[in-house]
C-alpha cells in the first residue's frame, strides 16, 4: 500500500481554482517533487494534507487511513512532519529543548506536570541533532542561530515523531547553492535510513532532478505530468508551463493569487 | 411598558449612541493606524465634559458663550492628544502591545488624579443648552430638544469622517496606514505627523463627545472607566478601525440598553427579571456572542500583517546558586518576622499582603509570560475566588478548611467556560474578550445585592481558631511558597515547555503533534485556578470582600506586577508583586494622589525597563558573564 495516496482533490477560493482533481501516490523511500510556477496550487496542496488548510472533496489517505477533516496536530500524531516555507520553530527555546518539545508532542507526552522536560529524551533529541549536523549547537537559543541552522533545527522537529510521511514546503528557499545541495543530500541520506517517503516543492530545477524520485508538474491547480525527472523534463506540457515558453504567464496576468 | 415609553427610551438610545459614537469613532481612528488600544479615550471625554463646564463658567450664561464652549474644549483636548502622542506614545509605538496598553492606562490615573486636583471631587453640573432647553410632544410624551440634536450629529459626523476618509488625501492617507503603515512609511511619507495629526483628531472627538454631554449630566470622576468599557465594547463589535462599524455597534449597544431600561421589572411565571439591572451586563454579552461568530466584529477585516515582533525571550535556565541561596535567605527572615512584630507590627500584614499578591502575579504569569496570552480581566478569577469562599462561608456555613479547597475549583471553573470563548482570539482582541468576561463577573456581584451584598461586600469572614495570631500569617506564606514551587515545576515539566512552544509559533507546535487550543485552554483554568487561590486566602486575611477586587484596576495591577518584575522568568511576578504592594503602601500613606503618582511609575517603568527589573538585572549580570 502506499505510503500517501492524494485522490481527485480539489480546493477553490471563491471562485479561483487552487486545486483541481488531483491525484497522486506516494511510496516509502521515495522522494517526490511537486513542482509548478507561482500560483499552480502546491503551498494549497502542501497545507491540505497537513491539515492547515480544509479540502472541498476528495481523499487524502495515509496508509490506508484518512487525513481530510483532521485538525494538523492530529496528523502530525499520525505520522506526517511538515516544513514549513518560512520556517518555524521555538525562538525562545534552546536548540535541544526544541526537538525534545517536537518528541514530547508526538509520543502524547506533553500533558506532564511534574518531571521536568529536559530529562526526558535527551539523548534521542541530541542523536536527532546528531544526524541533521546541529549536536554541537544544541544549547544554544534557536533565535541566535544562522538561518540555514535554523533549518536544520526544523527538519530534526519534523523528524522527531519518526514519521512516515514528510511534507517540505520550499525546503530551501532562501538558501545559497551551496547549503540547498547539502540540505536536499541530507534528506536523501535520511529518506533511505528511515525508508519514509517524502513530498517536496521547490523552485530550484537544478536540486528537483538531483534529488528527486519522481516529478509531479502542477499548472493552475492540475496535474500535467507525472514521472521520472528524464520523462518530465522532456515533457512538451511540463516543458511549456515550465520551462520557458511563457505562453501561460502572459494568459494568466493574475495567475499568482492562490497562496 | 408601553410604546411611550419604549419610544423614549429609543430616542434616549439614539442620542447615547452619538456620543459614544463620537468618542469610539476617535479610538477605532487611533487604533487603525497607531495600532495602540487608547486606554486614556475615555479620561479625554472626560476632560471634555470638565473642560466645557470651565468654559462655560467662564463665559458667563450668553447662547454664545456655551455653544463656543463645547467645540472649544473639545479643541483643548485635541491639543492634549497632541501633547501626549509627541511626548509619550512616539516612544512605544514599537513597544509589544501589553505596554502600550499600560502605558496608556497609566495616563488614565494621572488625568483622573489631576481632574480631582483641578475641579475636586463633587458633581458638577452644567446649564442647560440655552436655545434647546425646552421639550418636543411625541406620542404624549416630553422629547428632549437636546436629544434629538444629538440623534443627528451621530449621522452628521459619519458623514463628515466619511468624507474624510475617502475625499482627501490626508483620508487616503490614513487609510493606507490602517492597511500597511510600514508600507506607507516606505512610499515616503511622514508617519510621525500623520500618526500625530490622527491621535489629535481621535482626541478631539472624545473631547467633542464628552462636552456636548455637559447639558445632559454631570460631570465626574467615574466617567472616564464608564465610558470606556462601552467604548470597547462599540469598537471591538463594529470591528476594530471602522468607523461605519462603531455607528453601527454604538447603536446596536445604546439601544439594547435603553430596551432593558423600557421593559423594566418584568414577572415571568413566577421569576422576578429586573431588566434595567442587565445594562451592564447585556452589552458585554453580546460583544462576547459576536466576538465568537465573528471575531474580527461585525464590519472589521482580519488585522493586517504586522512586522514587528515583541520581545525575543531567553531559554530557561536552572536556578543559579545566588538565586536559591537568596531565595533561602527571604523563606529565613520571612519565617522570623512574627518575632519582630514587637519593633515592626505593621511588617507582618504588609508581608503577607505582599504573599498574597505574589500569588495572584504568579498566576497571571501563567497567561502573559508563558503562554502569550494577555489577560486584562484576571481580576475575574481572584474575585470569584474571593467571594466564592465568604459566600459559602457566610451563606452555607461552610468551614475554613471547605470554602478554601472549593474556591479555587469555582474560579477554575469560571475559567474553564470563559476561556472556551478566549482561546479562540489572540492580541487586544483577546484582552477585551478577558475584559468583558470581568466586567460581566463585577456586575453580577455589583448588583446582585441579596447575595453579595452589593456594593458595599460581605464582612466577617475570619480564620478558623487555630490559626489565629501569627497562625493564618504562616498558612499564607506556606500557601504562597507552595504556589511558586509548583508553577515552578510545571514550567520546567513538558506542559511548561509545550505552553512556551506555542506562544513562540502556534503553527510549529500544531505541526509537531500539539493540541495548540487544549493546551492554552488548560493554561487559562490553571491561571483561574491559582487566582481564585489568592482571592480566596485574601478573603480570611481581610475578614471581608467588595466588588472592589473585580475592578478592572485589579486586573491592571496584577500586569503591572508582572511586567514590573519581567515577564521572561518566574523570579519576575514574585519581585513585582512584591514591589508593587511596597510602592502602593508607601504612595497611600504620602499623598491623596497616590494613584497619580503610581501612574507616573508605570509611564517610568514602560520607557525606561521594557524588560522589568528582574529582567533588567538579569540582562545585566548575563551580560557581565559572557563579556
Amino acid at each position: 500500500m502506499s505510503v500517501l495516496s492524494v485522490r481527485h482533490l480539489n480546493k477553490r477560493f471563491g471562485g479561483n481554482v487552487a486545486v483541481e482533481d488531483l491525484s497522486f501516490d506516494l511510496e516509502a523511500g521515495e522522494l517526490l517533487a511537486l513542482i509548478g510556477p507561482n500560483g499552480a496550487g502546491k503551498s494549497t496542496t502542501f497545507n491540505m494534507i497537513g491539515g492547515q488548510l480544509s479540502a472541498d472533496s476528495g481523499s487524502v489517505a495515509l496508509h490506508g487511513m484518512e487525513l481530510l477533516g483532521k485538525s494538523p496536530y492530529r496528523i502530525a500524531q499520525s505520522g506526517v512532519g511538515r516544513t514549513f516555507q518560512i520556517t518555524a520553530t521555538f525562538s525562545s527555546l534552546t536548540v535541544r529543548e526544541n526537538v525534545q518539545a517536537a518528541m514530547l508532542a508526538g509520543r502524547r507526552r506533553i500533558f506532564g506536570f511534574w518531571e521536568p522536560a529536559c530529562g526526558q529524551y535527551t539523548d534521542e533529541a541530541l542523536d536527532l541533532l546528531g544526524q541533521v549536523g546541529m549536536r554541537d549547537q544544541a544549547a544554544r537559543p534557536c533565535s541566535e542561530l544562522a538561518y540555514g541552522d535554523v533549518k536544520r533545527v526544523e527538519l530534526a522537529m519534523s523528524l522527531a515523531s519518526s514519521p512516515r510521511l514528510l511534507l517540505m514546503d520550499e525546503p530551501t528557499a532562501g538558501m545559497a547553492p551551496a547549503e540547498r545541495h547539502a540540505l536536499l543530500a541530507l534528506v536523501k541520506k535520511l529518506v533511505a535510513q528511515r525508508n519514509m517517503a517524502v513530498l517536496f516543492t521547490e523552485h530550484s530545477m537544478d536540486v528537483v532532478f538531483t534529488y528527486a524520485d519522481r516529478v509531479a508538474v502542477l499548472a493552475r491547480g492540475r496535474l500535467i505530468a507525472e514521472g521520472e525527472p528524464g520523462y518530465v523534463r522532456n515533457h512538451p506540457m511540463a516543458r511549456e508551463v515550465y520551462f520557458g515558453s511563457g505562453a501561460t504567464f502572459q494568459d494568466m496576468p493574475d495567475g499568482t493569487g492562490a497562496p | 411598558m408601553n410604546l411611550g415609553s419604549l419610544f423614549i427610551q429609543a430616542i434616549n438610545g439614539l442620542a447615547e449612541a452619538s456620543s459614544l459614537f463620537l468618542v469610539a469613532a476617535g479610538l477605532s481612528l487611533i487604533f487603525g493606524v497607531t495600532r495602540i488600544v487608547n486606554f486614556a479615550h475615555g479620561s479625554l471625554y472626560m476632560l471634555g465634559i470638565y473642560g466645557a463646564y470651565s468654559l462655560v463658567q467662564w463665559w458667563g450664561g450668553s447662547p454664545w458663550g456655551f455653544w463656543l464652549s463645547l467645540p472649544l474644549a473639545a479643541l483643548l483636548v485635541a491639543l492634549l492628544g497632541l501633547i501626549v502622542e509627541i511626548a509619550l506614545l512616539r516612544r512605544i509605538y514599537k513597544a509589544p502591545e501589553i505596554f502600550q496598553l499600560l502605558a496608556t492606562f497609566a495616563l488614565v490615573l494621572i488625568f483622573n488624579d489631576a481632574a480631582l486636583w483641578l475641579w475636586g471631587p463633587d458633581d458638577l453640573m452644567g446649564p442647560l443648552a440655552p436655545g434647546l432647553s425646552g421639550s418636543v410632544q411625541v406620542l404624549g410624551r416630553h422629547v428632549p430638544q437636546y436629544d434629538l440634536m444629538l440623534v443627528a450629529l451621530g449621522p452628521i459626523v459619519l458623514l463628515a469622517l466619511w468624507l474624510l476618509l475617502t475625499r482627501t488625501r490626508w483620508g487616503v492617507m490614513i487609510r493606507a496606514a490602517t492597511q500597511d503603515r510600514e508600507m506607507l512609511g516606505a512610499l515616503g511619507v511622514n508617519q510621525a505627523w500623520l500618526f500625530s495629526s490622527v491621535f489629535a483628531l481621535g482626541a478631539f472627538l472624545a473631547g467633542l463627545g464628552g462636552a456636548m454631554q455637559l447639558a445632559r449630566q454631570p460631570a465626574n470622576l467615574m466617567l472616564d472607566l464608564s465610558i470606556i468599557g462601552d467604548v470597547f465594547v462599540v469598537v471591538v463589535v463594529g470591528g476594530m478601525g471602522s468607523i461605519p462599524g462603531a455607528y453601527l455597534a454604538a447603536l446596536i449597544v445604546a439601544e439594547l440598553k435603553a430596551l432593558c431600561i423600557a421593559l423594566g421589572v418584568v414577572q415571568w411565571g413566577g421569576m422576578t427579571v429586573a431588566f434595567p439591572k442587565l445594562t451592564l451586563v447585556v452589552e458585554f454579552l453580546f460583544m462576547a456572542v459576536v466576538l465568537v461568530f465573528r471575531p474580527w466584529g461585525l464590519l472589521g477585516k482580519p488585522m493586517s500583517a504586522q512586522r514587528h515582533m515583541g520581545l525575543r525571550d531567553q531559554p530557561f535556565h536552572a536556578a543559579s546558586p545566588a538565586l536559591r541561596w537568596s531565595a533561602g535567605l527571604l523563606l529565613a527572615a520571612l519565617l522570623a518576622l512574627p518575632w519582630l512584630s514587637e519593633h515592626f507590627p505593621y511588617a507582618m500584614v504588609l508581608a503577607q499582603d505582599m504573599l498574597i499578591a505574589v500569588v495572584f502575579a504568579v498566576s497571571l504569569h501563567i497567561l502573559l509570560g508563558l503562554g502569550g496570552m494577555l489577560s486584562f480581566g484576571h481580576a475575574a478569577y481572584f474575585g470569584i475566588g474571593a467571594y466564592a469562599v465568604a459566600m459559602l462561608a457566610k451563606l452555607a456555613g461552610w468551614s475554613m478548611g471547605a470554602t478554601l479547597l472549593a474556591a479555587p475549583l469555582i474560579a477554575g471553573a469560571a475559567a474553564c467556560l470563559f476561556g472556551w470563548f478566549c482561546i479562540r482570539l489572540s492580541g487586544v482582541y483577546l484582552a477585551m474578550l478577558t475584559l468583558a468576561f470581568a466586567q460581566i463577573v463585577w456586575s453580577v456581584v455589583y448588583q446582585w445585592d441579596a447575595v453579595t451584598g452589593g456594593s458595599n461586600g460581605l464582612f466577617g469572614v475570619w480564620p478558623s481558631s487555630w490559626l489565629a495570631g501569627d497562625g493564618y500569617y504562616y498558612f499564607v506564606l506556606a500557601v504562597a511558597v507552595a504556589v511558586v514551587l509548583m508553577v515552578r515545576r510545571m514550567v520546567f515539566a513538558p506542559f511548561g515547555l509545550a505552553l512556551r512552544a506555542v506562544r513562540d509559533s502556534a503553527l510549529r507546535a500544531e505541526a509537531v503533534g500539539m493540541p495548540v487550543k487544549r493546551i492554552q485552554w488548560l493554561a487559562f483554568v490553571l491561571a483561574g485556578v491559582l487566582a481564585g487561590v489568592a482571592g480566596a486566602i485574601y478573603v480570611y486575611a481581610k475578614g471581608s470582600t467588595s466588588p472592589e477586587v473585580i475592578t478592572v484596576a485589579k486586573s491592571v495591577d496584577a500586569l503591572v506586577m508582572v511586567l514590573l518584575g519581567g515577564m521572561q522568568t518566574l523570579t519576575g511576578p514574585i519581585v513585582g508583586a512584591v514591589g508593587f504592594v511596597g510602592l502602593q503602601d508607601y504612595f497611600v500613606g504620602a499623598t491623596d494622589y497616590w494613584r497619580g503618582l503610581f501612574g507616573l511609575v508605570i509611564l517610568a517603568l514602560v520607557l525606561l525597563f521594557p524588560r522589568g527589573i528582574a529582567g533588567y538585572f538579569q540582562q545585566r549580570v548575563s551580560r557581565s558573564t559572557y563579556s
